[in-house]
């Protein structure tokens, strides 16, 4: 399973650090990060959305081929986080449908790797009548 | 204050009829709106305040009349030292002229205000918005714009908005 090269923010430095050396992704089948919504399969939205970002993340969601899953990594992701505004989007399920939510501000490697293993035991679940 | 600024300030104070605060060292002017263009080209040009190092402004309703203060802060390199200049402006939709042509780096700060408070600059090249998206409505940065939150989601109130929130489709 490919992830898409998109961080946002500060979430972006702990996706960083899950691909890196120490917490490494590439264990676990995310041997590199593709910078083409074209060509991955995952999007982990890292860090916050604000609004006038929003067109540009549900663009490259349906710029990528099915089947396609998402993460929203961090608290900014899944619920707006510390940011109760008029400028963030509360919570990047309100423009993608996300498959797992990772909690934590930032959420330490660890916590996005086990983010990533409960993502593939759903996808072990689904049958390709899903998506067919 | 030096020298230089004690010329300077009496320089704005003779000809534009400005009027000169002092706070913790640091000299504030108030000017009006029509003698702005004028006052900051001559100090560009005589007094060698080469450098705008912010333009910003303030929202001071309700307390305060002339509801926004428009703040320039110069800076002169060759001198070392800065100038604070600000400009009242009241009303809903204020107008005051760009200084686009004295400073160049005026074009994003004035785009800024514009934005976040609604303040017009006439005669500026490109008045789009900056920060917000382009069809956004409002300036979020006035007093009486709403905080536009979020009501939490405790677990008393879990299924209410459970139901008001949007859900996408796969």
């Amino acid at each position: 399973m490919w992830p898409m090269l998109f961080g946002l923010a500060c979430c972006a430095i702990e996706m960083m650090a899950a691909q890196a050396a120490n917490y490494d992704m590439s264990r676990f089948g995310m041997e590199l990060m593709r910078a083409s919504p074209r060509q991955s399969d995952l999007m982990i939205v890292a860090g916050r959305v604000s609004r006038k970002m929003a067109p540009i993340v549900r663009q490259l969601y349906d710029q990528m081929p099915d089947p396609k899953w998402v993460i929203a990594m961090g608290d900014c992701a899944s619920c707006g986080g510390v940011f109760n505004n008029y400028a963030i989007l509360q919570g990047v399920d309100e423009i993608v449908p996300v498959d797992v939510y990772v909690a934590g501000c930032p959420p330490r490697p660890e916590a996005l790797i086990h983010g990533v293993m409960t993502l593939h035991e759903k996808v072990r679940g689904e049958k390709i009548t899903t998506w067919a | 204050m030096n020298a230089h600024l004690q010329s300077v300030v009496k320089f704005l104070i003779d000809n534009f009829q400005a009027q000169d605060k002092e706070y913790q060292g640091q000299i504030t002017v108030i000017v009006a709106p029509e003698h702005l263009v004028n006052a900051l080209t001559r100090l560009r040009d005589e007094f060698d305040f080469s450098m705008l190092e912010l333009q910003t402004a303030v929202d001071y309703w309700p307390q305060t009349s002339p509801r926004f203060h428009v703040v320039y802060q110069v800076n002169s390199f060759a001198n070392n030292t800065q100038l604070r200049i600000r400009v009242p402006l009241d009303g809903n939709a204020p107008v005051i002229p760009t200084i686009e042509g004295v400073f160049a780096n005026a074009n994003w700060h004035e785009r800024e205000i514009w934005d976040m408070f609604g303040i017009r600059f006439e005669g500026h090249s490109d008045p789009r918005r900056i920060l917000m998206p382009e069809d956004w409505a409002g300036h979020p940065l006035r007093k009486d714009y709403p905080l536009g939150y979020e009501e939490v989601q405790f677990s008393f109130n879990f299924d209410e908005i459970s139901l008001r929130k949007p859900k996408p489709g796969k």
